[in-house]
């Protein structure tokens, strides 16, 4: 049960993305289209699922027992950068027009600061094995649903009319707004 | 005389034509969640900043040193040294200002902005040039950061650096401090600057 709240907290009510301004970068890079933003979301969500696990096993069976927190920035960091290098070359060898397709954003995914900020706050909040991990799948989740959703309306909107200095980015930010301000229709849930 | 001209370029095209927020898109997350009021924006946009410069530094100064394989987990551990400076001095001498910053003190390692300045720069031009440069990019975010909180905190509470400054009837507009309201004023901000710069052209 307890377990259920922190994934759907993370994943809707406290959406990364759209309530805690992690990962904005890829949200406005990689929103073009909904293919490409469906399988970023997949890429981010395993980075994610495996660093809050390790990073888990790394603060709380070396840094804590030798004193060594100071040094958490610098080691989750490290972890995060191998990890997403792992990640890219196992989609080259997979499927090498998904990895032309994800292109600079794949190795950006080291500094997409959702996946830092996920170890940092599950090391915050105390969270046991378990809840890392659940945290990490249901951080990866909200982030795939907001990219998905905002890659959806981005495809119509390429129909509509948008004054000439907002086309591009300022429109997305207000768009996110929205969303944004429609995800905070879920408070109650929890 | 061209030369004089580069120097001054390099220091100012950071403050507009290539503002980190604005132009480039980089930095946004900071840039979203902290700016509530104005005192957290000055904090990030300093912190950032400090950050920045001393990180442009070290690198240019090992730029030829570091082998062009690994060029981004060192830029990347270099960031985490200072970001980790940074934090331990706010949680020691401002704790107020590291406990609402949170997490994202120790996330300014991830700043898009800064990594992509020593890529883009710092691995490619000398000290001199780099701490201009990065000096600018970070005067450019920090003005960003302030005006952004500012138009939120008058807003959103009322006040400017706590201080009531609204007449005392006025009723805050609540979703100016909630997450929507960070993503309305960037939105129309960056709106706003692009409106200025085809002003300036014609």
């Amino acid at each position: 049960m307890e377990l259920l709240v922190i994934f759907i907290s993370a994943a809707i009510v406290n959406n990364f993305v759209l309530s805690q301004f992690l990962g904005i970068c890829p949200f406005v890079g990689v929103s073009k289209r909904v293919d490409s933003a469906v399988s970023m979301g997949m890429a981010v969500t395993f980075v994610m699922t495996i660093t809050a696990v390790v990073t888990w096993l790394i603060y709380h069976l070396l840094l804590v027992p030798y004193n060594l927190e100071i040094l958490q920035y610098v080691s989750f960091i490290l972890v995060i950068a191998s990890l997403v290098q792992l990640v890219e070359m196992f989609i080259r060898k997979v499927s090498k027009p998904l990895y032309d397709a994800l292109g600079i954003f794949l190795p950006l995914i080291t500094t997409n600061c959702a996946i830092l900020g996920l170890a940092l706050i599950a090391v915050l909040r105390e969270y046991s094995f378990m809840e890392s991990l659940i945290y990490g799948i249901g951080a990866g989740a909200g982030f795939t649903l907001a990219l998905v959703i905002m890659a959806g309306i981005r495809e119509e909107l390429e129909l509509a009319d948008v004054p000439r200095h907002f086309q591009g980015a300022g429109i997305t930010m207000i768009i996110a707004g929205s969303l944004a301000l429609a995800f905070m229709g879920f408070a109650g849930l929890i | 005389m061209a030369k004089k001209v580069t120097i001054k370029e390099d220091f100012l095209k950071g403050i507009w034509k290539e503002n980190p927020i604005l132009i480039a898109l980089l930095g946004l997350c900071p840039t979203l969640a902290v700016t509530i009021s104005v005192e957290n924006g000055l904090a990030m946009g300093l912190a950032a900043s400090f950050v920045l410069i001393c990180s442009s530094t070290i690198i240019s100064l090992l730029r030829n040193l570091i082998p062009k394989q690994v060029r981004i987990a060192s830029f990347i551990v270099v960031i985490a040294t200072f970001v980790t400076i940074a934090d331990r001095y706010l949680a020691a001498f401002y704790p107020d200002i590291s406990r609402n910053l949170g997490p994202f003190i120790p996330l300014i390692i991830v700043n898009c902005m800064i990594l992509g300045r020593q890529e883009a720069f710092a691995s490619k031009n000398g000290v001199g040039r780099s701490i201009l440069d990065a000096l600018g990019m970070g005067i450019g975010f920090t003005l960003v950061l302030i005006i952004l909180s500012a138009i939120r905190e008058l807003l959103g509470s009322g006040t400017i650096l706590g201080i009531q400054v609204m007449w005392p009837s006025f009723t805050p507009w609540m979703v100016m401090i909630l997450p929507p309201g960070a993503f309305l004023t960037l939105g129309l901000m960056i709106g706003a600057s692009n409106w200025i710069n085809d002003r300036r052209a014609k």
